[in-house]
């Protein structure tokens, strides 16, 4: 019995507290002090538990998974599904992530979240929602993680439309639901595939026999691996389901981080790691996958461009990065995925946290003023480096961080999978394209981000006389974990140094045993000496590149207020409206979904034959007869005895015969 | 031996039965009529009785018994409804319309 | 034997047709009562002269008496016309015609073919006593314990407790007559 049985505890305490939570949010709403206190210190308690677990796991790193069983959840005849919790490398990867980014999101939202009304709902629904990710990234099963899966999509609803009191935020939570549901659709009917298949939904026994029961590059896996893709395409917002994440920014700053930045849409990335032998035999679907996440990167880059929201910015930016993990993971570099979901955790989630911090402060000055300007919009800020400094050199190791630039973490990750990309060129030469789009993205990406940070931080502040007395740098407690996170961000390269510069790929041999069953059927060979010093450089040049070009595309020119600005023109329209998407679906899907739903099925088959045929006119019908048959009952004796010797007549002839 | 005949008997009694229960519209013949309806049912059983045995002399037995009882509940019950209506006439007993 | 049975049936059949075709309820009754007595020799013809005797004592003399006591109480006088209309006819003339086909096939039914019929006997044997065993242990009942002892053993033996229920049910009648025929004082 070692310490890995007690993972429970991690997922035990975020269910303490978000019942603690919920109760005082119910009864004690004004009790902010305790609820901080129990929001935070429970995440906690889950960090020193994830940090036991992998201490325990590294003493003997290449062991088997252990399998926590908790209850038998399903017995079912042929169908025996536990509730089971598995410890291994991959599971403990995340939930390091999960627990210390999440806690470290935490401490910030007790700052940021400081005024609100509804502090208690919001550290209970945070809470639940940890809950629901650790139950996704450690079971052992795949109705277990389907159960993390939706409840993740659950707390991603509540806390989008957290202030439901306006429209807007309640219609992007339920945006969001939906389109995850779509999403899960895809996940369930693999999952009903795999359990035809194998007769078995455990991880372990799925992956284990894999190679035996699956005919390689056939119908059966291609399709369920295109179904588990589905999924998430749904989850981790890639084409062709990923509007609702801008929308999704409707909630508060802190959850963006959190949800949408760090853990939630990494669980499409993770679930494709995990499964990772059945991509492996499935060429065509991991081709399917790396095309859907160049393309996706590439596509929501360019909208980055032209965005004026801080945080539309930030979660197109959002999407694009996890095309490149997906880019990542269809190529075969399963490890290079999770090592870019690892770093991406970090400074996204410091991106998102200064934008919060920077909006927070930009919210003080209008408030202040009296004025209803929009305090995201980039177009107000400006010169902000004056009076948020820390905030400031923060975001820009972010910025550097998902620009590429070494030294920091992004660097090392973004180059691993272009490396891997061009790797694979070799065998299948669409990944040149591949690798191409991933470039160019690398590009737009340091674009966009210095554009950001130019617009945001530099040159002129815009905010107005008035309100520029009140910006100030934000309060240590949301700084706090900025400065931790830009630590990480820095340093998160060390996670798998490569080789070439004398590391030892540390995350790649701590996955290994994961891995392995897909690494058996395919080894990707990755460029070495001139080759891939050309990659790096090149990854390197674009970065800066980049870098400058936004910069001085965004100084270069005077910059308008937003209530004063004119609206965009040709294709700078076109992107900041996001290449119109939203309305296409409006019109191709919604709309004929929502007039076959009232005209048909409401109108039609629930008014008319519900409720009229059935209802009504079974009631009807009962009526006529029963006044049909009324007439018989003329309490005439006589009547009454023709018809009983009639009918003793019939008896009698059935007899006789 | 006889028993074509006495059935037969039976039948025909029967029916004239049948048909008085149809045609009348005094209550109280109609049920001398069912009495009559009785009788024939009786002559079946014990025409059988030679052939069966004893238990058709033991169901006529019980069948005189229920018709008295019937007999006398039954005219107690006319004698209820003649007190309130004032008539014996079947077309004017027709308080159970539906 | 045959001649005085066609003789009574004869005198049944009348003495009803004339019952239900009387307009006064006396008349009636009384025809209803000339049956019953055809009916009883008809009885004794049967060899079944207990039976005989009760039809007697029973329905002619209580139940036809109570009959007509009843109908004196309520002092019907003659109606005009008593019978029903013309469609009651109609519904008559078809149920009694189709009751009367139905019923007619039971002429076929002598005893051979009916002993044939029951216990797939061979066509020759003819003569029911040798078939139908249960007539032939009754009637040595009856020889050895007397006409009434033949129907009393199987009474109180086989029949006891439907003879129990049926003495309930009188104690039932007596009480429902009492109460439907009195006069709220």
């Amino acid at each position: 019995m070692n310490f890995s049985h007690a993972v429970w505890l991690a997922v035990a305490f975020p269910l303490a507290g978000f019942l603690v939570n919920g109760a005082l949010a119910l009864w004690r709403p004004r009790a902010k002090g305790l609820v901080s206190a129990v929001g935070t210190g429970v995440l906690l308690g889950a960090f020193v538990v994830s940090v036991g677990v992998f201490l325990d796991l590294s003493r003997n790193p290449s062991a088997a998974p252990i399998i926590v069983k908790l209850w038998p959840w399903i017995p079912v005849d042929r169908l025996q599904v536990d509730m089971a919790f598995q410890v291994d490398q991959l599971s403990t990867v995340m939930l390091l992530i999960v627990t210390g980014v999440g806690g470290l999101i935490h401490l910030f939202s007790v700052g940021y979240m400081q005024e609100d009304p509804g502090y208690a709902r919001y550290f209970s629904y945070l809470n639940l929602f940890v809950v629901f990710m650790l139950v996704l990234v450690l079971g052992a099963s795949f109705p277990v993680m389907f159960i993390g899966w939706e409840g993740v999509g659950l707390c991603s609803y509540l806390l989008i439309g957290f202030w439901y009191n306006d429209k807007v935020n309640a219609d992007a939570g339920k945006k969001a639901f939906i389109m995850n549901r779509i999403g899960d659709f895809g996940f369930l009917v693999a999952m009903f595939y795999i359990w035809r298949t194998f007769g078995n939904l455990d991880f372990v026994y799925v992956t284990g026999h894999a190679p035996e029961m699956l005919q390689a590059g056939g119908a059966v896996v291609t399709a369920i691996t295109l179904f588990l893709f589905l999924g998430c395409t749904g989850k981790s917002a890639q084409i062709p389901l990923y509007t609702w994440l801008p929308d999704a920014m409707a909630g508060p700053t802190p959850v963006s981080a959190l949800i949408h930045a760090a853990t939630m849409v990494t669980a499409g990335v993770y679930l494709v790691a995990r499964t990772n032998v059945l991509f492996a035999l499935a060429p065509l679907s991991s081709l399917v996958v790396a095309g859907i996440g160049a393309l996706t990167a590439l596509f929501a880059a360019t909208i980055g461009l032209r965005q004026y929201d801080i945080k539309k910015v930030l979660a197109y930016s959002t999407i694009s990065q996890l095309g490149y993990m997906f880019l990542a993971v269809g190529t075969g570099a399963y490890v290079s995925g999770i090592f870019h979901l690892a770093t991406h955790a970090f400074f996204k989630a410091l991106l998102f946290l200064g934008a919060g911090s920077v909006i927070d402060t930009m919210h003080h000055a209008y408030h202040a003023t009296h004025s209803h300007d929009d305090a995201q919009d980039m177009r107000n800020m400006g010169g902000l480096r004056q009076y948020m400094p820390w905030t400031f050199a923060l975001m820009s190791i972010g910025t550097l961080a998902i620009a590429g630039i070494p030294p920091f973490a992004g660097f090392f990750s973004k180059d691993e999978i272009l490396a891997a990309a061009f790797a694979r060129g070799s065998d299948t030469p669409i990944y040149y394209l591949f690798y191409g789009m991933g470039v160019v993205t690398a590009l737009l990406t340091a674009f966009y981000m210095a554009r950001l940070m130019a617009m945001t931080f530099l040159g002129i502040n815009r905010t107005g006389e008035k309100g520029r007395s009140h910006l100030h740098e934000a309060p240590w407690i949301m700084t706090g974990p900025l400065v931790v996170l830009g630590a990480l961000s820095g340093v998160g390269g060390a996670l798998n140094l490569p080789h070439l510069v004398g590391g030892h790929a540390a995350l790649e041999r701590w996955l290994e045993p994961v891995m392995a069953p897909a690494m058996r059927l395919g080894h990707l060979v990755m460029p070495e000496g001139s080759t891939e010093y050309l990659l790096v450089g090149t990854a390197v040049a674009v970065g800066v590149l980049g870098l400058y070009l936004g910069v001085r595309a965004t100084l270069g020119r005077p910059i308008v207020p937003a209530k004063e600005a004119p609206p965009d023109v040709g294709f700078a329209r076109v992107l900041n409206h996001k290449y119109y998407v939203d309305e296409l679906y409006d019109a191709l899907i919604v709309r004929p979904f929502a007039w076959l739903s009232r005209e048909v099925l409401w109108k039609g088959v629930d008014q008319g034959l519900l409720d009229g045929a059935a209802v009504n006119g079974t009631a009807w019908a009962l009526r006529i007869a029963g006044g049909g048959l009324r007439l018989l009952q003329t309490g005439q004796v006589g009547i009454y005895v023709v018809l009983f010797l009639a009918g003793a007549l019939w008896i009698l002839r059935a007899v006789i015969r | 031996m006889l028993l074509g005949p006495v059935l037969g008997l039976s039948a025909i009694l029967f029916s004239i039965g049948v048909a008085g229960v149809l045609l009348r519209r005094n209550v109280i013949i109609v049920f001398m009529c069912v009495e009559l309806m009785l009788n024939a049912v009786n002559l079946t059983f014990v025409a059988f009785s030679q052939l069966y045995g004893a238990s058709g002399y033991i169901m006529v037995f019980f069948v005189m018994t229920v018709a008295a009882a019937e007999a006398a509940v039954g005219l107690a019950i006319i004698l209820a409804i003649f007190r309130h209506k004032l008539s014996v006439d079947l077309q004017n007993i027709n308080l159970l319309r539906g | 034997m045959t001649t005085l049975f066609y003789v009574f049936a004869a005198l049944a059949v009348g003495s009803a047709a004339l019952c239900i075709l009387q307009r006064s309820p006396v008349s009636a009754a009384l025809w209803l009562v000339s049956t019953m007595f055809s009916l009883a020799v008809i009885f004794v013809l049967l060899d079944a002269q207990f039976i005989a005797a009760i039809q007697v004592l029973v329905y002619a003399g209580a139940v036809m008496v109570l009959f007509l006591f009843v109908i004196m109480l309520l002092n019907l006088g003659h109606a005009s016309s008593d019978m029903r209309g013309p469609s009651a006819l109609a519904a008559a003339v078809v149920i009694v015609g189709l009751l009367s086909i139905e019923l007619v096939t039971l002429w076929r039914y002598t005893p051979a073919r009916l002993a044939q019929e029951i216990s797939q006997a061979p066509a020759g044997l003819t003569d029911p006593s040798a078939i139908f065993m249960g007539g032939q242990i009754a009637q040595e009942e009856a020889a050895a314990r007397g006409i009434v002892g033949g129907i009393a053993v199987p009474l109180f033996q086989q029949y006891l407790v439907p003879f129990e229920i049926t003495s309930i049910l009188l104690l039932a009648a007596i009480v429902g007559a009492v109460v439907l025929a009195k006069r709220k004082v």
